[in-house]
């Protein structure tokens, strides 16, 4: 595993989300919440397989930090990927952090092929 | 094996064959039929001129096991040999289905068979009425019953000025009493077409043969009717009606002949009598549909006829099927009114109810005790159909004015009615789920579904709940115990411009996708900046936080303001250009504008770059906000406007345009009573008057359509933009999230009347301030794009990826078809929304 930097923190609105592309293609969704806690789940919402749960609307459900689809707006927990609405639906979740300024997201080692 | 023949492959004759064909698909089947094409909904045939195609109307094709002769009519039954004759063969038959419909009755005069005289039953006769149309300008309707207003309503859509003639005394004399007549006959002529009630057509006559019997003696000195088109019906009062076009649409008579040619048992007034097995006089043949006489009646309707086929194919297959009569109700749209009549609309009592404003009448049929309902009839409105059928035999229901007035919350859904249709939820899934306790839309959400689609059935949830007794939780979320309305006002008088104050002040939590958009909503509508300005843009769903429309690829699609549709050749190529440029899928909305779809995020500010330049801004067709005033082109160019739309709508759309409200809002102008730009299907509708404008409140398409109401009548263009203003400021402040103006309006304690007493009469001492809001909104319009455009910061988040601003999102792709780009999918998402 490796740390892959991302941007600036203060590229990233707070309470907003942003995508980033990891070196192997995968797509990244990155969030930043209004006490500068950081997330990072997957891009692709599954219940439309487009590419856009960076768009979405950040929240809480009973405190736990959530993010809506902007598609067509399942709540999942920016924390464990887990869908609130749809049992056995989760994201995949990304180690994420914050050093001098730079956000940067573990990434797995790329394996040779 | 049997052989079974059928003559006639109408509606009733194809019902009889694919309904034996699941029963018995290993019998012989040989169909004559009279006409070229296979069966097709008759009773739809005037939507063929409002854009159906002859393939739209088609019942479909029949499976290869059946012989369909077409364009090959049954001449003859040799009843002793068993066999059914065409003018090419025979066919001989164990079993034969006559199914011969009937034909349109035209009166006995003189003069019928002239040229430009038309029957409306095929569409054949369409086609000819539509060819014989193009030349013409004037079109006469013999008949107003449901046939002749079917056939008015098609001369209309023809462009004719149209009139209808109708020798009863008021309109459709079968199913209406006379006051609905009367009441369907100003609706009627609002649309522009002229009735002529209690007038019998004595003859027929054309130019070339009046000018032969005037010439001779010389003394016909009338000038020559060269506009009309050469025919002149003459009424037996002796008055003339001149025109280019006449159909015969008074009714029908059974197709019989073949039966009497061939011997069987006729009934006095016409039909072949049957049995209530539908078998006639010959035990091996059967009469159904129109043709058939049973207790000496014919039905003129389709569903006794498929009755009639079902208990056919019964009784063939061996069964014991019995008709049992027929129910003759009927509910329609005749000509965009609501005509409905059930059961037996006389009976020794009868309950009234007529509201000449709205054009709305209704009848109850009632027993002598007034507590059986026996029938009724319903113009105008046709809401409580459903309930009041069922009722038909047992007590009234309910008051006749509740039920129009809709105090009957809900009384005539049935469970298997769908309430969310984005996840296929029905009433009774909703109702066990209140059972089971869900209390709230979020908690039905959960574990219906309903409700998290595109959330128009919310407000139907929300009346679910309270019809179930639960109380209702006004609360927006979890977050805010305030309902919209409320947060509004908490906002407006404490000032609050963040909603970080808000939540800290007056919620709990951070928040959520249902309470951060409508916070969003009331900050916007109260003129605090930009709205992607600041803490702002954070609340903001995604339509609104790039100012464009998500699809389902994740691209967006663009729509530049239009204002009123009017846009020059300059500004078509403009966008035409573009779209080119960018590969994008261009379309025109259903609002008078061009969608562009297909743009990747980093492609939109470039996209308005170009827009803006050439003069355009933004249409707000991603925002709940005023879309768009659609207009028909008025007094500037139509020969029957009478005010000029087209300004009115490109005045309204620009006072109005980036109000943000709690749902979108649509507008219209309809320059004359014809109604063209279909005004009362939006929030606020208007339409000219000789004396000025008619403001119509309420409307709209969508999940649930609702016709706009009249609010006020004849106003000036002043006094009808300041009624304008104050009812969009009421609306923007009082609405629930989410509820469109007609639910807002259903709700509103008082309705229509106090609507008018607190923006006419300033009942509660608000109009003042309503027009200094509005008057604020005006002033402080900017074009959001063009702000964007002058704002690095904002600009900056228009990219796919923060780590790779220069690289597109790999996984948007587009194929071709049909000259234009369309999105491919990469597969099939993992797990289904519903």
């Amino acid at each position: 595993m490796s740390w892959e930097p991302i941007c600036a923190l203060e590229q990233l609105t707070p309470e907003r989300g942003r995508a980033a592309l990891l070196p192997d293609g995968t797509q990244v969704a990155l969030f930043r919440t209004r006490d500068d806690d950081l997330f990072a789940v997957e891009n692709l919402d599954p219940f439309s397989n487009a590419y856009v749960m960076s768009r979405g609307i950040l929240g809480d459900r009973a405190g736990t930090p959530t993010v809506a689809s902007p598609m067509y707006k399942q709540v999942f927990d920016l924390a464990t990927g887990e869908c609130k609405d749809a049992e056995r639906v989760r994201l995949r979740t990304f180690e994420v952090s914050c050093r001098d300024g730079v956000v940067a997201v573990r990434v797995p080692e790329a394996v040779p092929v | 094996m049997k052989r079974i023949v059928v003559i006639g492959d109408g509606m009733v004759g194809r019902h009889f064959t694919t309904t034996l064909r699941e029963r018995e698909p290993g019998w012989s089947v040989t169909v004559l039929a009279e006409e070229n094409r296979p069966a097709y909904d008759r009773v739809r045939l005037s939507a063929y001129f409002d854009g159906a195609t002859a393939a739209d109307l088609s019942l479909g094709e029949l499976d290869d096991g059946v012989d369909l002769r077409l364009g090959e009519a049954a001449v003859r039954v040799d009843r002793e040999r068993h066999v059914v004759h065409s003018a090419l063969s025979e066919y001989p038959y164990d079993a034969l289905v006559i199914a011969t419909g009937s034909y349109p009755f035209v009166p006995p005069i003189p003069g019928t068979d002239s040229p430009g005289c038309f029957v409306y039953r095929t569409l054949d006769d369409l086609e000819a009425i539509r060819d014989h149309a193009a030349g013409v300008d004037r079109g006469v309707v013999v008949g107003g019953g449901l046939l002749g207003l079917e056939a008015a309503n098609a001369l209309r859509l023809l462009g004719l000025d149209t009139t209808v003639v109708e020798f009863a005394p008021h309109l459709m004399p079968a199913q209406l009493d006379e006051a609905g007549g009367a009441v369907l006959r100003g609706h009627l002529e609002q649309l522009g077409i002229r009735i002529a009630c209690g007038t019998a057509v004595a003859a027929v006559t054309t130019d070339a043969a009046e000018r032969q019997s005037a010439t001779p003696g010389g003394g016909n000195t009338e000038p020559p009717r060269a506009a009309s088109g050469g025919l002149r019906l003459t009424t037996s009062d002796g008055t003339h009606l001149d025109t280019g076009l006449v159909v015969f649409a008074a009714g029908v008579r059974p197709r019989d002949a073949i039966g009497r040619d061939s011997g069987l048992a006729m009934a006095e007034r016409g039909g072949i009598t049957v049995d209530d097995t539908c078998l006639t006089s010959d035990p091996d043949v059967y009469a159904i549909g129109e043709c058939a006489a049973v207790d000496g009646r014919c039905f003129g309707l389709v569903a006794p006829g498929y009755a009639m086929a079902e208990v056919v194919v019964d009784r063939l297959c061996g069964g014991d099927a019995r008709f049992a009569g027929a129910d003759t109700s009927t509910k329609l749209k005749l000509l965009g009114v609501d005509v409905a009549s059930f059961g037996a609309p006389d009976g020794p009592l009868s309950t009234n109810y007529l509201d000449p404003t709205e054009g709305v009448y209704a009848k109850l049929a009632l027993s002598d005790d007034a507590r059986t309902l026996l029938g009724g009839i319903l113009v105008g409105d046709t809401e409580p159909y459903g309930l009041l059928r069922a009722s038909v035999g047992g007590p009234v229901p309910a008051r006749l004015a509740d039920l129009l007035a809709r105090a009957v919350p809900d009384a005539e859904l049935p469970d298997s009615a769908q309430i969310c249709s984005c996840h296929a939820v029905t009433k009774s899934a909703i109702t066990s789920a209140i059972a089971e306790g869900a209390c709230d839309v979020a908690s039905l959400g959960a574990c219906t579904k309903a409700g998290s689609g595109c959330g128009s059935c919310v407000p139907l949830l929300k009346q679910l709940l309270a019809d179930s007794g639960v109380s209702q939780n006004k609360a927006v979320c979890e977050h805010f115990a305030y309902s919209r309305a409320e947060l509004f006002d908490i906002v407006r008088c404490a000032g609050i411009t963040t909603f970080s104050d808000l939540i800290a002040q007056h919620g709990t939590g951070r928040g959520c996708e249902v309470c951060k958009p409508v916070v969003a909503s009331i900050l916007a509508s109260l003129d605090n900046g930009h709205i992607l300005d600041g803490e702002q843009a954070a609340l903001q769903d995604t339509n609104d936080h790039f100012l464009a429309n998500l699809q389902r690829n994740g691209t967006y699609s663009v729509v530049p303001r239009v204002p009123a549709g009017e846009i020059t050749p300059e500004k078509l190529i403009t966008i035409g250009a573009i779209a080119r440029d960018y590969g994008l899928y261009t379309k025109i909305t259903g609002a008078q504008r061009i969608d562009m779809f297909g743009a990747r995020v980093e492609q939109l500010p470039a996209i308005w770059r170009r827009l803006v330049d050439a003069g355009f801004e933004s249409g707000h067709a991603y925002g709940k906000a005023l879309r768009t005033v659609k207009s028909c082109v008025g007094t500037t160019w139509c020969r029957y406007g009478v005010q000029d739309s087209v300004t009115l709508a490109i005045d309204l759309e620009l006072r109005y345009r980036g109000l943000r409200s709690p749902h979108k809002l649509k507008s219209a102008v309809s320059g004359c009573a014809r109604e063209c730009a279909e005004a009362r299907g939006k929030d606020f509708g208007i339409i000219a008057t000789e004396a000025g404008w008619n403001l119509y409140v309420g409307g709209n398409g969508g999940f649930t359509p609702r016709h706009a109401q009249l609010l006020l009548s004849d106003l000036d263009t002043e006094s009808l933009v300041r009624y304008i203003d104050r009812f969009l400021m009421f609306y923007v402040r009082t609405a629930d999230r989410l509820q469109r103006t007609a639910a807002w309006l259903e709700n509103l304690d008082g309705g229509l009347d106090y609507l008018r007493e607190v923006i006419v009469d300033d009942r509660l001492g608000i109009c003042a301030e309503l027009d200094a809001a509005m008057d604020r909104h005006v002033a402080s319009y900017r074009d959001e794009w063009s702000a964007v455009l002058e704002d690095p910061d904002k600009l900056s988040r228009f990219v796919s990826f923060v780590n790779a601003p220069e690289t597109p999102d790999p996984s948007i792709r587009f194929d071709t078809s049909r000259g234009q780009p369309l999105p491919v999918m990469l597969e099939r998402p993992r797990v289904r929304a519903s």
